[in-house]
């Protein structure tokens, strides 16, 4: 069973989900990682896996290189598989491990009253886009949202939240062009509060990581989140592209620095990308994914189940 | 984090500078380091592996020149290789009769709008008088988007209000020809190249748009699925180029060098920063040093060159020849300095000094501190900085939020930096003030 919006959001229960809205999602991400898996077990023959030949081990490395895994992720995936000594099922064996390198299912923390979600990324991850959807989410889950418009840089980036924000019927804070975000972090912050909203959910401009003067101006709206509610930012949400390389890793270091990441939102995973660099960036800095995107619809920002995950990626 | 290439095979080959050839086993272990240093810089895995049978091959039986370490022999065979891949075919448009259009394509977020945005204005530098038209229709707000930018640099965007982009393109064409524009950037829906439904309409678009250049938009960022994607939409829409977008960030772009491979199409341009006029010819040398993680000299150099104009240029040179060191030079130099770009990344492509600065942050936090202390002084104390006594660093530290620490620091720093100054006049090797290479380390 896919994890649920309920249980990320630590809700004790909620709107029954469809078995169709679980296993639609498990099937489209099923289908979206085809290709991967296709690769994955055509790359691994792993029925004919023969763990004494140096040339199966190879193409067991190539096949995660592929999927974007990331060098030193895959060595470590290899290095237990190869500790395991009796490896049985080999994609079983391997979707294990993939889930152990992501970690636990991770919750949202929304509980305080509001609560605050800072989302941040670098240019075209869908961070918007992601807001949107996850803005309709809470509200479906009893929650009164608001968005606050703190991308003043990018041309219309505030009209495009401002479409969602009707979609959502969420509440919405927005500035002119150019204003200062962290003024827009504390009109939206206070809004908040004052309207007894439960959750502000925070745009911010995509920008690279590599630009430190962007990066501190990053840091600044959350230390103005910070100092206008206590325990805020609740969430620091990196959103992450699923077709992107090895740079997410940067993108999660670096931002972390700046923002405090507590989480990953990986979107369009619904191409034939693998997404696999959310193993790299768990691994490597212990990053938890939260979300996933898996296509255009509402229904297609999902809790993000590591072990769903692993297997589709693996094994389907 | 990123050691360059050229380090690691030095490491790994040793300095047998000038003893005879590479050996089989030396040729191996470099191979190892060339295959992973060409997979964490996201190239396609299978590209990596043709592309290493090539150099292997290359490599063998070489004669190590006398002037070079074996390592940094192999990084030249490699380096040629690449540039050479990645050089071959043309980077120009193709322009035809008027209106000549250009369609851009992609997938969602890798910058599509504002890359029409950037070749609109380059296009009019050239001589060319182009417009833009709307045709992405899926995203919310990206009409509002592509108008607000061609506001910005004054080019018309052509709309239509409907549901089909095929309509949008018919409309702007009649529109552009009457208009007397000679160049149309067709703006398009970003689309995953798995979705039938808008790949087959990129198709009609492309087939009623009929244009001269269809070109891919690429993040620069992308990792193994490049190859996919480029091949996806080869196959629909043919594109004849690619234009690289997000270089200033610092992935390795591993992704040129994959779709290049796989679809014979050349880069044509490179998208180099958020403002609009920050679009880039391709240069295949530097793409190859920079997947190496090797520098890039000739960027370093074209960008100090454009940040600087001259007679100012010139100016600072005499007076810091005479040995002067005013706090107004500071801020001169502070400002070409930024024109550069991120002092990191410009510090970065300094080949040698990228591995060496790996673990000193240089904080441009603290320069942007230092400038507020600059600015918070008089005219008359950035000029003649002795006349600065202890009152009136009280008042600057208060008029900057610096401590007075932080101001008796600037200085100090001053001073060491105007001895610095009348030692290369005297034409010596300045040696570094320490607290220019301690102050940023972790």
């Amino acid at each position: 069973m896919a994890r649920s919006w309920a249980e990320l959001l630590g809700d004790e229960d909620g709107p029954e989900e469809t078995a169709e809205q679980q296993r639609g999602v498990f099937g489209r991400l099923r289908e979206s990682l085809g290709k991967s898996r296709r690769a994955l077990t055509g790359e691994l023959a792993a029925a004919t896996f023969d763990p004494g030949n140096e040339e199966d081990w190879e193409r067991l490395e190539e096949a995660l290189i592929r999927g974007d895994v990331g060098v030193r992720a895959t060595a470590e995936l290899i290095r237990r598989l190869e500790a395991r000594g009796e490896l049985g099922d080999l994609g079983e064996a391997l979707a294990e491990e993939i889930a152990d390198l992501l970690g636990e299912p991770a919750t949202l923390n929304v509980s305080a009253k509001p609560s605050v979600i800072l989302v941040v990324g670098v240019n075209g991850t869908g961070k918007t886009t992601t807001i949107g959807k996850l803005a309709q989410k809470l509200r479906e889950h009893d929650r009164s949202v608001l968005l606050g418009a703190a991308d003043t840089f990018r041309a219309a980036a505030e009209e495009q939240l401002e479409i969602w924000a009707k979609r959502a019927q969420a509440d919405f804070v927005g500035a002119p062009h150019g204003a200062d975000p962290a003024a827009v972090a504390y009109d939206a912050v206070e809004a908040a509060r004052a309207r007894g909203h439960d959750v502000a959910i925070v745009d911010t401009a995509g920008r690279l990581h590599t630009q430190s003067n962007l990066m501190e101006e990053l840091a600044k709206v959350r230390r103005v989140i910070e100092s206008r509610l206590e325990g805020a930012p609740h969430e620091t949400l990196l959103v992450v592209d699923a077709t992107t390389g090895q740079n997410g890793l940067q993108q999660a270091r670096l931002f972390g620095e700046s923002a405090g990441v507590t989480g990953v939102a990986l979107t369009k995973l619904d191409g034939s990308a693998k997404g696999g660099v959310a193993v790299a960036i768990a691994y490597e800095l212990g990053l938890p994914v939260k979300l996933i995107g898996v296509g255009e619809g509402l229904d297609d920002l999902r809790p993000f189940d590591p072990h769903d995950f692993a297997r589709a990626l693996v094994a389907g | 984090m990123f050691d360059t290439l050229s380090d690691k095979l030095q490491a790994t080959l040793g300095d047998l500078r000038g003893k005879g050839r590479l050996d089989d086993e030396q040729i191996s272990k470099a191979m190892r380091e060339i295959r992973l240093a060409l997979l964490e810089a996201d190239v396609n895995f299978q590209v990596v592996k043709d592309f290493v049978a090539q150099v292997r091959e290359r490599a063998t039986g070489q004669d190590v020149l006398k002037s070079l370490t074996p390592g940094q022999q192999v990084v030249k065979i490699v380096h040629e290789e690449l540039t050479a891949l990645m050089g071959s075919g043309g980077s120009r448009l193709a322009f035809g009769k008027p209106p000549t259009v250009i369609l851009m394509a992609g997938l969602q977020g890798s910058g599509k709008t504002t890359t029409s945005a950037k070749l609109a204005l380059h296009l009019r530098k050239a001589g060319k008088n182009p417009a833009l038209v709307a045709a992405d229709l899926q995203r919310p707000a990206a009409i509002d988007q592509l108008e607000q930018l061609g506001r910005q640099i004054q080019i018309p965007v052509y709309r239509k209000d409907t549901q089909d982009p095929v309509e949008v393109v018919k409309y702007a064409l009649q529109a552009a020809t009457s208009a007397g524009n000679d160049v149309v950037i067709v703006d398009t829906a970003g689309r995953l190249h798995v979705d039938e439904a808008l790949m087959d309409e990129l198709v009609r678009v492309r087939d009623a748009a009929k244009p001269m250049n269809v070109l891919l938009v690429l993040d620069a960022m992308t990792g193994q699925e490049a190859v996919n994607v480029a091949e996806a939409f080869q196959e629909r829409v043919a594109f004849d180029g690619v234009v690289l977008t997000k270089l200033d960030g610092d992935a390795r772009g591993g992704a040129a060098l994959s779709v290049r491979q796989v679809t014979g199409k050349p880069i044509k341009y490179v998208s180099v920063g958020e403002k609009l006029d920050q679009l880039e010819e391709f240069h295949p040398d530097r793409m190859a040093s920079r997947i190496l993680g090797m520098g890039d000299v000739l960027t370093l150099i074209e960008k100090a060159e454009a940040a600087v104009e001259e007679d100012e240029q010139e100016a600072m040179e005499a007076r810091m020849r005479s040995g002067q060191f005013t706090f107004d030079d500071f801020l001169s130099a502070q400002k070409m300095l930024k024109r550069m770009g991120p002092i990191q990344g410009v510090l970065k492509m300094i080949p040698g000094l990228g591995n060496q600065l790996k673990d000193v942050d240089i904080d441009e936090r603290q320069l942007a501190r230092v400038e507020a202390i600059v600015l918070s002084m008089t005219p008359q104390e950035r000029r003649m900085p002795h006349l600065i006594n202890g009152s009136r660093r009280q008042r600057i530290a208060a008029g900057s939020g610096q401590t007075i620490q932080d101001v008796n620091k600037l200085l100090t720093a001053r001073k060491q930096m105007e001895k610095m100054m009348k030692q290369m006049g005297k034409g010596k090797m300045p040696t570094l003030p320490q607290q220019m290479t301690k102050a940023g380390r972790r």
